[in-house]
């Protein structure tokens, strides 16, 4: 219980104004498409050069916590997800938005991020030196599993039809071998400068979220010139409560895929909100109504982003090795003040690290306040004429795309895919498979390969992908998968039939 | 008031037509950017924040430094923008890393070499080191050079990637001690390449010194070698250079980080910074940011980072000629 000597250090004047400005700021900036929770950090750290470490490790703690949550603003309101943490909640949030049920839509996300934060940071408090092993328990091949694991929701995720699904996945995987190949020094379908680094992933979701949106919204605004205003219901905060705690069941998938999704290093909080959406919908009774504005999908998604924020930190805490992007962030917050994470870091300074812990806590539970303050006015946005609002998202999506790197090309590769996707959707294609091809391609090949360059230094790929319980464990869950959404299919085909007849 | 406006205007855009030795005069009036070629939050883009915070002082370049990151395929991204798109009138100048970007220029298939570019000044100098797991059975180089030349091949080796400085030690190593080893480069970068060790993924890898020293202090590595001509006194005075150990391998892979600007930037710019960026790297407070980070200090002039370019271009262009 040593971190409750602890919470006085949150509560000095200078710490909380800090973490309130930490926290509203990190609101901000994670409901600006474009700006992830990695950028957001680095563009903090420059004003922690003029705080103590304690003061200035709350301001980073609180703002990481709120970028995360603060994406599923811009997700439900405007369905551009502001980072991949927020895409599943893109798919229910934004169809809430457009019944008019937005307030709610934010109340549940905001109060999902929140029971799922907590409970993640709780983690982090507790089980420190177990989640630690784990995280360093998954090698190349592991992480290989898990990519295809990954990719076995592919087919199954916003898409009326499996073999759609599939193939808009296949499309991210190429879209995600573009450009210059780490490993093997291969440079790979680039054709024009703005491709040597590859196809972002922020610029990917952007594009082929915002613009086919945008194209609709300006087709709409010709033709109906008077706009007929949807009804933003009002929604109380007890009825929110409630709504969150008769979905009881999606709220504790999506924590604990996000826990335990986040640990693993390299694949992170991209993929946690996407496999427990998925994963909710099949344990769900009323999997037929995810993607068409259901609270289920937005409570199992929300619930796992924050989830993933916790445990995320655990390999950087302890053993000094940056887990995602944002942690690597973090890290160089923390050597600009001499900190150096590691068993040193709780040892030396348990001040720091205990208060930085905290305050991500605290963070927490200051970011369901503010968020659901201003949940009611945000959801006004879905009663903006669609031509302006076009115009707006479209000032976004560019701003959003440029951020990432300050590239020109950037934008143009946004433009480019985001066109090619509204004639994709037109098919009955959807974005969401192909951005989680876009994330999984890198990291299944780069795994395959370097395991395999490992395996052929010792026994041969076989043994080293196939033997061993953590791979057998993956791949069991892997056939499940398969065997699941085959079973279902043909279930529904059955149904259909029987329909029909 | 109408003609003064006017009046105004003309000698504003007089001002603005004026000879570049005029521009040179008033340089810098605005703030300059440096772009750091890998993402935020990696060593070369949290060193060149702090290198930089000084700048505004009226004693420096009296005009703040704004650092843009354009990441990408290990520097390529940022170093192609920087030799075919920037401007080279002094408000934008960019970060470099040797044997790097000399390295990639070497391999070919970028729109840069040293001559693209104009060297100001080099703030600092992290060797690479080799590092093997806590546990491993392995407590010197020699010992794990032995077993590497009884099973050529079969000791695996992480680095950062390929063409950086990590590379570069492995395969002078590999030369040096007539062994063939594995080398597994990780695309998440020198966190990744470490990651590698600690989990035991790999036998042994080759790192950033302020990386691997922070690892040692946590009690997840040993550091076996330093791939330097001289041991680092500050921080490692116990690990042996590998020249020590026996092993031709010279400075070759230090991972040298400098400023620089482009081709064609005006004389009187370059020698303006060349005369006061060196001074501002040598600030007390810089040389306390660096130092509690573990990131080792090493100011060169542009004249000795001219030389040092061109020493590592004859003798990596020689190294990696086995290569192709």
């Amino acid at each position: 219980m040593e971190f409750m000597q602890y919470f006085g250090g949150v509560f000095e004047p200078l710490s909380f104004a800090l973490l309130v400005f930490g926290t509203v700021g990190g609101l901000i900036l994670g409901a600006t498409p474009g700006l992830s929770p990695t950028m957001a950090v680095a563009l903090l750290i420059p004003f922690t050069f003029q705080l103590q470490p304690t003061q200035g490790l709350i301001l980073l703690g609180a703002a990481y916590t709120a970028t995360v949550a603060g994406g599923a603003v811009s997700a439900i309101l405007l369905k551009i997800p502001g980072a991949p943490a927020n895409i599943a909640t893109a798919l229910d949030g934004h169809e809430m938005a457009k019944k008019g049920q937005g307030t709610k839509a934010l109340h549940v996300s905001f109060l999902a991020s929140g029971v799922g934060g907590v409970i993640g940071v709780l983690l982090l408090i507790f089980l420190t030196p177990i989640l630690a092993k784990w995280a360093l328990a998954f090698g190349p091949p592991h992480l290989f599993w898990m990519a295809i694991l990954g990719v076995t929701i592919i087919g199954s995720l916003d898409s009326k039809s499996f073999v759609k699904g599939l193939l808009s996945g296949c499309l991210g995987f190429w879209l995600s071998m573009i450009g210059y190949d780490d490993i093997q020094g291969a440079q790979r379908f680039i054709f024009t400068d703005a491709l040597t680094g590859g196809v972002n992933v922020i610029t990917a979701l952007i594009g082929i979220f915002a613009i086919p949106q945008v194209i609709e919204m300006f087709a709409k605004g010709r033709k109906q010139v008077v706009v007929s205003a949807i009804k933003v219901e009002k929604q109380s905060l007890a009825d929110s409560l409630k709504l969150l705690f008769q979905n009881i069941k999606a709220l504790s998938i999506g924590t604990v895929i996000g826990s335990i999704v986040g640990l693993i290093p390299g694949v992170g909080g991209q993929i946690a909100g996407l496999v427990a959406y998925d994963q909710s919908k099949k344990f769900s009774k009323h999997s037929e109504k995810y993607g068409t504005g259901h609270p289920e999908g937005v409570i199992a998604a929300e619930s796992a982003n924050n989830a993933m924020v916790g445990p995320s930190l655990v390999p950087l805490l302890t053993l000094s090795i940056p887990g995602s992007p944002t942690a690597a962030v973090l890290l160089g917050g923390l050597l600009i003040h001499g900190i150096f994470p590691g068993s040193d870091l709780f040892e030396n300074h348990p001040q720091v690290a205990w208060t930085f812990i905290n305050s991500m806590l605290i963070g927490q539970v200051l970011m369901v306040i503010f968020g659901i303050w201003i949940a009611s006015y945000a959801a006004r946005v879905a009663q903006v004429p669609s031509a302006i609002m076009a115009a707006c998202v479209m000032v976004l999506a560019v701003f959003g795309a440029y951020s990432v790197q300050q590239s020109m090309g950037d934008v143009y590769i946004m433009a480019a895919l985001g066109i090619a996707m509204f004639f994709l959707e037109k098919f009955g294609f959807s974005a969401a498979p192909l951005v989680l091809g876009l994330i999984l391609g890198p990291i299944a090949e780069s795994n395959f390969i370097q395991g395999s360059m490992i395996a052929n230094a010792q026994d041969g790929p076989l043994p080293y992908f196939l033997f061993g319980p953590l791979n057998i464990f993956l791949i069991a869950l892997v056939v499940l998968s398969i065997a699941y959404s085959f079973v279902m299919s043909r279930r529904q085909v059955a149904q259909n039939v029987a329909l029909q007849s | 008031m109408n003609c003064k406006k006017i009046g105004a205007a003309i000698a504003l855009s007089v001002l603005a037509l004026t000879s570049s030795a005029v521009r040179a005069a008033d340089y810098p009036d605005r703030p300059i950017s440096v772009m750091v070629s890998y993402g935020a939050g990696g060593a070369t883009d949290f060193q060149a924040r702090i290198v930089t915070m000084m700048a505004g002082g009226d004693d420096f370049l009296t005009q703040p430094i704004v650092i843009i990151n354009k990441p990408g395929a290990g520097g390529r991204v940022g170093w192609n923008w920087f030799a075919s798109e920037a401007d080279n009138d002094g408000y934008t100048m960019a970060a470099y890393n040797i044997p790097h970007f000399v390295a990639q220029s070497i391999e070919g298939g970028v729109k840069y070499s040293t001559d693209s570019f104009e060297p100001i000044a080099n703030w600092g100098s992290d060797p690479a080191v080799v590092v093997v797991g806590k546990d491993s059975k392995y407590n010197t180089i020699g010992e794990l050079m032995d077993f590497a030349k009884e099973n050529p091949g079969k000791v695996t080796l992480s680095g950062a990637g390929l063409y950086v400085g990590h590379h570069i030690a492995a395969l002078q190593i590999e030369k040096a001690s007539g062994t063939k080893l594995a080398y597994i480069p990780t695309k998440g970068g020198g966190a990744a390449a470490m990651k590698a060790v600690i989990a035991g993924d790999v036998i042994a890898g080759v790192n950033n010194l302020s990386d691997a020293y922070r690892a040692q202090s946590a009690g997840n590595v040993k550091i076996l070698a330093i791939a330097d001509v001289q041991r680092n006194e500050q921080f490692l005075p116990d690990v042996p250079t590998l020249m020590e150990s026996g092993y031709d391998v010279d400075d070759s892979s230090v991972n040298f980080r400098g400023l620089m600007v482009p081709k064609g930037t005006d004389p009187a710019i370059i020698d303006m910074l060349a005369a006061k960026v060196p001074a501002m790297f040598e600030s007390a407070r810089v040389k306390k940011q660096m130092d509690a980070g573990g990131s080792p200090l090493k100011i060169m002039k542009r004249d000795e980072v001219l030389q040092m370019w061109k020493d590592r271009e004859v003798y990596l262009t020689e190294l990696l000629a086995g290569l192709k």
